[in-house]
């Protein structure tokens, strides 16, 4: 079996999964749900790890296999096939998307039973894994486009899981409003690349790119970045992605941590010749995921839901990922896609442990003490941080501190964005530990005494943000609450992501290992990036200064919070009162958008109604017409008046007439 | 005498019927003048076969009468039915098919 | 030559003078009558355009049997008071008919005496021995015109039904039905 014949089985798996949960649904009840939904991915997992060995198995140059099963396409000029390309950047992206999904599919087995939707969710889940795959493996810009509007509409259906609650129906509808402005920008980039290297399949368009007129070419490049943008949330595409932590965290962990919002950074690596074609779509590219890095890590600091936090948190890391593929260090960006994966999908889970602890709360100030009553979503959700804050020797340490490595040896303005990068690593480590220390340690609150005593707590459903009460049914979330330390699954799923959190760094210890950079060259070849390798150094000299500035993160974080713990109340209700509400308000973005669009779109939806609906339609054209219909026929029905002798008379007329005209045009 | 003058003569006779048609009120004179009207037709038929020289204007004539007679069985069939249902025999009078 | 000139003008006085009498008398039986006089009139017409047979037909068809079927219903039906034919709900139509119909003969005539048809002001064609009899007529039913004769036939068994249905009287249902 070809690489390609595994590709096309880690399509089919979880595709087969949506199909026969979305329509076996009456039969599945109980777990059986999340069992099958979980083995789909698992197979699909194996396939890919098929997929990987026979890759492996041929010699570098032939390391690019596509493979197509029909031509969806064939007329003029326009030639797409329904094809995959499978090569070292698509294996790595499904190994980590089907692994990951994998675990959150088996950590969802438990942690959603009890809801009436369950056998719903893990059918989206499955489509949402079927339409990233597809995503990641396809071979041509129009299969691409295709999962990438799958996967947004997945992201939707999941947002808005629990449909009857409101905040989460409007969060969904955010998302999709703000992924269809990135699905124009990929498309109009396609358009771009079309019209001027006439082929919409990779290679053909990275040949042709060549030809193209500079300015031609970075203007396709810009469209696509706001299509990956839109995706990954980042500025200014990015205020949706707080918001969609109104999904259950199953979801967030796996949508908008590990895989949907990595999509755009897929998209810059695979489409990386382009990019370095136009250098200045590049830079754009940089400059942005610097300035969101900052942002987000900024807004982190004073957020009080804890979802909410672990969210900017992603949209800061991402930043990070689309600084390192922006500077052309592909190894480095696509090695902390991978960690963060872990880590960031650990955190989730944990993350939903604790707030099942809490009945449902998610509030960050009212939660404390939970160290002894939750020892292994402690230790966890602790490795997750201590991986998010780049600890030394851990995976995120290694993934991390690469990048800045390289956007420092680029030099010129990318120096800078280093620099920049490292003020956020402080900030990072203390943010996550800002979480940890809040979270699990301190005095213990009531719902923690309560879980020590072996009872777990319980409130009166209500919506996490707005404390509207809710029920139980379909729609909105289940009375059940499950913690890690009483359901084995969620313990399965988050072990592992632990492990490699730890170990994870094992594959790209510059100068030592280098694994998963040597592993995607082929990918990359004909790049000529591809040997601007900081010295090794330089590596370690980076490396040094990132560990000593996220021991210091949590170091400074270990003071504020436990040392002494009223430092942080006081600074924010005096010294740094305005810095505070200025952060606290998102930097004012969605106030922002309020005012510049949707108070806009609104007014003219208003006056569409009353001048343009009620005016012109219904009154001129849609009465007008039916006035003179009515005046017409009232004209007719005069005719119609029940004598006789009218009747005749005016048939005698119309014969008179007709003699009269025949007379007239024989003669 | 000339043809022509038969012809004219029989206009004459459906103006007259025509205006009978428009004019009267009872049911029963306007089938009458309705039958005035068939006949005028029956002389154009007769004066024209008379021109040709051939006698298909008279069959047709012939034909004519036989569909007069008709009418004038259905016809008065109604106008005894009205009678019956004891309704005025007065045109103006049966106008429920009013639009 | 001449006297087939006065019989034409004799006729048509009385042609006209019964066509006037339909429209103008106000009792409807004195319609009736002022029609027979009319048809006999016209039979003589008839006559004068060599169509003997229909001369015959006219007489006993039509003024024998269609006109006593008319003097049958007037005598049951005209007793109640007669009608003007001023006034009533579509009075104006009424005035406005005369000169419908006079546009009517003035448009026809215009037609007739204007037309390039020299033959019309001929007194006809020569005319074949045997023209108009009865002979004539049964050749010209039987082999030419044989689908009319049919069809005629079975128009006037449709009427005979026709009567029948509309005549006969309904026992069991109330004053309303018909």
């Amino acid at each position: 079996m070809s690489p390609a014949d595994y590709g096309w089985l880690v399509l089919g798996f979880p595709l087969l999964g949506t199909l026969v949960l979305a329509f076996g649904w009456r039969w599945l009840g109980g777990r059986r749900a999340g069992w099958i939904g979980s083995a789909s991915i698992l197979a699909s997992f194996i396939s890919a790890l098929g997929a990987l060995q026979q890759l492996q198995d041929r010699p570098e140059e032939e390391r690019h296999i596509e493979s197509s099963l029909f031509d969806y396409a064939d007329t003029v000029g326009v030639s797409v096939e329904l094809g995959i390309l499978v090569d070292p950047l698509s294996v790595l992206m499904m190994l980590v998307v089907s692994g990951v999904s994998f675990l959150i599919h088996l950590y969802s087995v438990a942690y959603m039973a009890g809801d009436r939707g369950y056998v719903r969710f893990f059918a989206y889940l499955n489509f949402f894994v079927f339409s990233m795959l597809l995503l990641v493996l396809a071979g041509n810009l129009v299969l691409l486009t295709v999962g990438w509007a799958f996967v947004g509409a997945a992201s939707y259906l999941l947002i808005s899981f629990w449909y009857r609650r409101e905040t989460a129906t409007q969060a969904g509808i955010k998302a999709f409003v703000m992924n269809v402005i990135g699905d124009v920008g990929l498309v109009v980039g396609a358009f771009l690349l079309f019209s001027g290297t006439e082929s919409l399949d990779y290679a053909g368009v990275f040949e042709g790119a060549h030809l193209m007129k500079d300015g031609e070419l970075t203007a396709a490049c810009i469209c696509l970045l706001v299509g990956a943008f839109a995706k990954s949330a980042q500025i200014p595409l990015h205020t949706w992605l707080p918001d969609a932590m109104e999904g259950p965290t199953p979801v967030s962990a796996l949508i908008h941590a590990a895989t949907m919002v990595t999509a755009g950074v897929y998209l810059i690596a695979r489409t990386h010749p382009l990019f370095e074609l136009a250098p200045t779509a590049a830079d754009v590219a940089a400059i942005i995921g610097t300035l969101t890095l900052v942002v987000a890590a900024t807004t982190a600091l004073v957020v009080t839901d804890l979802k909410r936090v672990i969210a900017y948190s992603t949209m800061s890391q991402i930043g990070y990922m689309v600084l390192g593929v922006s500077a052309f260090a592909y190894g480095a960006g696509l090695f902390h896609l991978m960690t963060h994966a872990f880590f960031k999908a650990l955190l989730f889970m944990g993350a939903g442990s604790v707030i099942a602890a809490m009945g449902g709360i998610q509030s960050l100030d009212r939660m404390g003490g939970f160290r002894r009553a939750m020892p292994f979503t402690f230790v966890t959700f602790t490795i997750g941080a201590l991986a998010l804050a780049g600890f030394p020797l851990l995976s995120g340490f290694f993934s991390k501190d690469e990048i800045i490595a390289f956007t420092l040896n680029r030099g010129g303005f990318y120096a800078v964005l280093g620099v920049i990068a490292y003020v956020a690593a402080l900030i990072t480590a203390f943010y996550a530990f800002r979480m940890v220390f809040r979270v699990f340690f301190g005095e213990p609150v009531e719902e923690a005494r309560e879980l020590k005593g072996g009872h777990l707590a319980h409130h009166d459903p209500a919506n996490p943000m707005t404390g509207e009460p809710e029920d139980t049914d379909v729609g909105f979330p289940g009375p059940e609450h499950h913690i890690a330390e009483r359901e084995w699954p969620m313990k399965a799923a988050m072990a592992p992501l632990a492990l490699l959190s730890i170990v994870g760094g094992v594959m790209g210890i510059p100068g030592v290992t280098d694994t998963l950079e040597h592993f995607l060259e082929p990918a990359f070849e004909g790049s000529e990036h591809l040997g601007a390798h900081p010295s090794e150094s330089d590596e370690h000299l980076g490396l040094a200064i990132g560990g000593v500035i996220s021991l210091t993160g949590i170091a400074i974080a270990w003071a504020l919070y436990l040392v002494r713990p009223t430092t942080t109340l006081r600074l924010r209700d005096y010294r740094l009162r305005a810095v505070h509400d200025f952060l606290a308000h998102k930097w004012y973005f969605d106030e922002l958008y309020d005012v510049a669009f949707v108070r806009p779109a609104a007014a003219c939806g208003r006056f569409g109604r009353t001048v343009i609906e009620s005016v012109f339609v219904q009154d001129v054209i849609v009465g007008g017409s039916t006035a003179v219909v009515r005046a017409g026929s009232s004209l007719a029905r005069g005719l119609q008046t029940g004598y006789l002798r009218s009747y005749a008379a005016l048939l005698v007329t119309g014969l008179a007439g007709l003699a009269l005209y025949f007379l007239i045009t024989s003669s | 005498m000339d043809v022509v003058w038969f012809v004219v003569l029989s206009a004459l006779i459906f103006a007259i019927g025509a205006a009978g048609v428009m004019t009267r009120r009872s049911p029963l004179v306007i089938l009458l003048c309705t039958e005035l009207m068939l006949n005028a037709c029956n002389l154009a038929l007769l004066a024209f076969a008379r021109m040709h020289g051939s006698g298909d204007g008279q069959i047709f004539a012939l034909i004519v009468m036989v569909v007069a007679a008709c009418e004038v069985v259905i016809g008065l069939g109604l106008i005894v039915a009205i009678y019956r249902k004891r309704m005025a025999i007065d045109v103006d009078k049966l106008s429920e098919l009013r639009g | 030559m001449l006297f087939e000139q006065i019989l034409f003008f004799v006729a048509a006085i009385g042609v006209l003078a019964g066509a006037l009498g339909v429209v103008l008398l106000r009792n409807p039986f004195y319609s009736v009558l002022s029609l027979i006089g009319h048809l006999v009139s016209l039979a003589i017409l008839f006559l004068l355009l060599r169509s003997e047979f229909l001369a015959a037909a006219q007489i006993v068809v039509y003024a024998g049997a269609i006109m006593v079927l008319y003097l049958f219903v007037t005598a049951y039906v005209g007793g109640a008071a007669p009608t003007s034919w001023r006034g009533g709900e579509a009075g104006a139509v009424g005035q406005l008919g005369v000169i419908m119909a006079g546009a009517l003969f003035v448009v026809i005539s215009l037609a007739v005496l204007g037309s390039s048809l020299d033959a019309l002001d001929t007194r006809g064609a020569e005319l074949e021995p045997g023209f108009g009899s009865p002979g004539e007529i049964g050749q010209l039913l039987l082999k030419k015109f044989l689908i009319p004769f049919e069809a005629a036939s079975f128009l006037l068994l449709v009427a005979a039904v026709c009567a029948v249905v509309l005549a006969r009287r309904r026992r069991g249902l109330e004053e309303g039905g018909v």
